[in-house]
């Protein structure tokens, strides 16, 4: 094998690997990007059900019940629109009422939306960047908690 | 008193460091030898100053010194005792410090067991190791100093998060940081060798031990922070993609590029540029690791306080050291002398497939953490990268490069006989090819694709075992033949060997937990039961007990299989009054095949209560892959070659040489 065939070859592996990496990004950046919507967000832009989202706001007071399966229901809102939202797992440790939340899921037919993953802000003053906003735009942020970051995430409950 | 020299102490060591900075460099310039020679007892009295402050620091924590601020806020006094040490670094100002501890300790041990590195070079990786403790001192002195005090002093602290308030605390981040820093000192040898204009066989010879500690550190690092995460979080999940896991898994990556790189570098001469390259990236990885978790741009617990000056601060750290050695790189690199030609089947040519299979790997992960943050700094919609995007694109490329592992260590250099290969493996396909078979018949209703993955798991544990097989004429010479050619095989072999083989069964792990995790949620009164994957879980009892700093619901589990007892479980929640927060501690019972994972959750209504319960397959086989991999890098950072520091050539080395080409 000549030096010309072996850069040849070493060049055609990189491009192979090269290509395989960016073809999985577009591949999986089709459909596994997920979209922050608010209540008024979901109702406005008529989100289809099925689609896979995050939907954020408070947890509306009052509404929380843990159903005798162990379902936990409650309603999210941003104080213009107001969701259901059900969710069969142990709500996180920062869970609770009119305070920031996200749940990710996706609309059902009749209009609730069923979460698989229920995700709480971290500490007593943070409130998820996304609520923020969402209230904001709702024109109902009282600038109570923290600042907003540009968080993009937090874990399950609170994050190690 | 104590405080006020403990933070004397740092910023003499900023001065120090300045000086070690400034100095050796310019000595190595000028060929002055008096210079340079400043280089080593200057790195000694920085670990010496910084270690000062650290312990003035764990004084005020131990005591319960409320008048500093770092304590009131982060300490209470009825905390257990190894909370009060870890709690230290249980907050952004103590982190950073012990951050620059790690960072000075190793400067140290370069000027102490470096002294047969030659001078010039010593002096500039010294140097270079004192710009970086210059960027982080200065930002701790004029960021977050730790030394605040408060007056008056308050009677109380207001306690640590409670998620932190756990034995892994005492041991995750600093191993995490051990690995971060680590690939400092490689840094340091690669800039200091881009500027000395040289990288030969010797060079790479240092930098080895080196890659291979930050690596072993940070596999040790990442495997706790994955097992903490695992059995705190309540959820039974060991690894999330969240962008704070993902900054500390790219150093990894790329760091495991380099290991493997960086052999090459040694024994052939050849791909000395890219093993810089991979240097760089290591540690710029490291450097983004540190600044998406302390700048607050992304919110965790990882995140103790979001201040945007010290984003910027760390940001314009990142900008200067990883935009300085990446134009350094770009004007010294070409000048390097390449050398060691090969066939692109070889030995070389398989560890470069591996290090351009790692590199996409970490472009990947790289652009599912970025992409989110980047769209909304441009006000672009607010999207979430979960998972399934890192498992569609991180995974397959791994799945490629673990089928190809066991293949490298029977490549010759140079040239190779790949189907020479295939045969000395065809013992290995086959035991993966039963154990896919095995594991369809038995586990028939999960995933099809488990199968296969336990067959993957198998090919890397029976790939690493035969290549020791081979190494030693396993049953193909008498036995004690055998034995006397395991004891001479360098110990390299046996590390990479159980490098390999650990990584197999940490996948055989992964896939037992994403395929075969069986769940059930159920609201019980004390005395009802349910079924779970073949078990009886009983709720026998709720009673409330009260913790050194917090008061518990406990629930009494008792697991039954059949008619026998296999275990009594205390799940809990935890209140924190000081902390004002809710702690949830599973209940684990494991049989090292898997693990019987039990939450109490709330109060489902007329004295029932919400039980939560996984059977995780194979779940403690990540960690104790995650550990023996840990354990093969140590093995390897004993061996004689590495320990040795004087140049030899690799040509007359025994152990240089691979099986295949004997």
């Amino acid at each position: 094998m000549t030096r010309k065939q072996r850069r040849a070859a070493f060049i055609a592996v990189g491009l192979a690997i090269l290509a395989l990496a960016v073809g999985l990004v577009l591949y999986a950046m089709r459909d596994s990007i997920v979209f922050f919507y608010s209540p008024s967000d979901v109702v406005e832009r008529e989100v289809a059900p099925g689609q896979r989202i995050r939907l954020g706001g408070l947890v509306e007071t009052g509404s929380v019940e843990t159903l005798a399966d162990g379902a936990a229901r409650f309603n999210v809102t941003d104080m213009v629109e107001t969701i259901t939202v059900s969710y069969r797992g142990i709500l996180p440790d920062l869970f609770r009422e009119n305070q920031g939340v996200i749940a990710e899921g996706m609309l059902l037919e009749d209009g609730t939306f069923a979460a698989d993953t229920v995700l709480a802000k971290h500490d007593e003053t943070y409130m998820p960047p996304e609520v923020v906003d969402a209230l904001k735009r709702g024109g109902n942020w009282q600038g109570e908690g923290a600042e907003a970051s540009h968080a993009e995430t937090y874990g399950q409950g609170s994050y190690p | 008193m104590i405080v006020e020299i403990g933070h004397f102490a740092l910023v003499l060591a900023l001065a120090v460091a300045i000086a070690q900075t400034v100095a050796p460099m310019l000595g190595a310039y000028r060929r002055d030898a008096a210079l340079m020679a400043i280089a080593g007892p200057a790195a000694l009295l920085q670990l010496a100053l910084v270690s000062l402050a650290f312990a003035a620091l764990t004084w005020a924590f131990l005591v319960s010194d409320f008048s500093l601020k770092l304590a009131y806020d982060n300490s209470h006094s009825a905390k257990p005792l190894i909370y009060k040490i870890s709690g230290v670094w249980g907050n952004h100002e103590g982190s950073m410090v012990l951050w620059v501890l790690i960072l000075a300790l190793f400067g140290a041990m370069v000027a102490l067991f470096g002294r047969n590195l030659p001078d010039t070079l010593r002096a500039r990786v010294l140097s270079v190791q004192a710009s970086i403790a210059v960027a982080f001192l200065l930002f701790i002195v004029l960021t977050s100093n730790p030394f605040i005090r408060l007056d008056p002093a308050p009677f109380e602290g207001t306690g640590l998060n409670p998620l932190l308030q756990d034995r892994a605390l005492a041991f995750h981040p600093p191993w995490l940081y051990a690995g971060y820093v680590g690939y400092s000192m490689t840094f340091s040898f690669a800039v200091a060798a881009l500027i000395e204009g040289r990288v030969d066989a010797s060079w790479a010879r240092w930098v080895r031990p080196w890659a291979l500690a930050a690596w072993l550190s940070l596999t040790i690092g990442i495997a706790m922070g994955s097992w903490w995460a695992y059995y705190t979080l309540g959820w039974g999940g060991f690894w999330f993609w969240d962008p704070v896991e993902n900054a500390s898994l790219m150093p990894w990556i790329v760091g495991t590029a380099l290991l493997h790189s960086a052999i090459v570098a040694e024994k052939r001469g050849a791909l000395k540029s890219w093993t810089l390259l991979l240097a760089i990236i290591a540690f710029s990885l490291s450097l983004l690791g540190t600044f998406l978790v302390r700048s607050g741009v992304l919110t965790s617990v990882h995140a103790f306080a979001v201040d945007p000056e010290r984003g910027i601060f760390i940001l314009g750290i990142l900008i200067f050291f990883v935009g300085g050695s990446l134009a350094l790189y770009a004007w010294r690199a070409p000048l390097l002398k390449t050398g060691g030609i090969f066939a692109p089947v070889s030995r070389e040519g398989a560890l470069l497939v591996n290090n351009l299979l790692l590199a996409a790997a970490t472009a990947a992960v790289f652009f599912g953490t970025l992409y989110p943050l980047l769209l909304d700094a441009v006000n672009g919609p607010k999207i979430t990268v979960g998972p399934t995007f890192f498992n569609l694109t991180f995974v397959p490329i791994f799945v490629v490069l673990l089928l190809l592992v066991p293949f490298g260590p029977f490549l010759g250099w140079k040239r190779a006989d790949i189907q020479g290969a295939a045969e000395r493996l065809m013992v290995a396909a086959g035991l993966a090819f039963v154990a896919m078979l095995l594991a369809y018949a038995f586990m028939w209703d999960g995933p099809w694709l488990a199968p296969l993955g336990i067959a993957l798991a198998v090919w890397l544990v029976a790939g690493a075992a035969s290549e020791i097989a081979w190494r030693i004429k396993l049953f193909s010479v008498p036995l004690t033949e055998s034995m006397a050619r395991a004891r001479r095989s360098p110990r390299a072999a046996w590390g990479m060997a159980l490098a390999h083989g650990g990584l197999g069964i940490a996948v055989a792990g992964i896939v037992g937990v994403t395929a075969w995790r069986a769940e059930t949620i159920v609201a019980l009164a004390p005395g009802e039961s349910t079924q779970l994957a073949g078990y009886t879980l009983t709720l026998e009892a709720v009673g409330m007990r009260d913790g050194p700093n917090f008061e518990a619901t406990t629930g009494v589990v008792r697991i039954d299989r059949g008619d026998r007892f296999v275990a009594r479980l205390m799940p809990e929640k935890r209140r924190f009054p000081a902390e004002r927060q809710e702690k949830t501690e599973a209940g684990i019972h494991t049989n090292w095949l898997s693990d019987i994972y039990v939450v109490l959750g709330d109060v489902a209504g007329e004295g029932k209560w919400v039980v939560r319960a996984y059977r995780n397959a194979l779940a403690p086989w990540i960690w104790i892959g995650g550990m023996i991999m840990a354990i093969g890098g140590a093995i390897s950072l004993t061996d004689r070659r590495l320990r040795v520091g004087a140049p030899v050539n690799a040509k007359t080395h025994a152990g240089a040489r691979p099986v295949a080409a004997e």
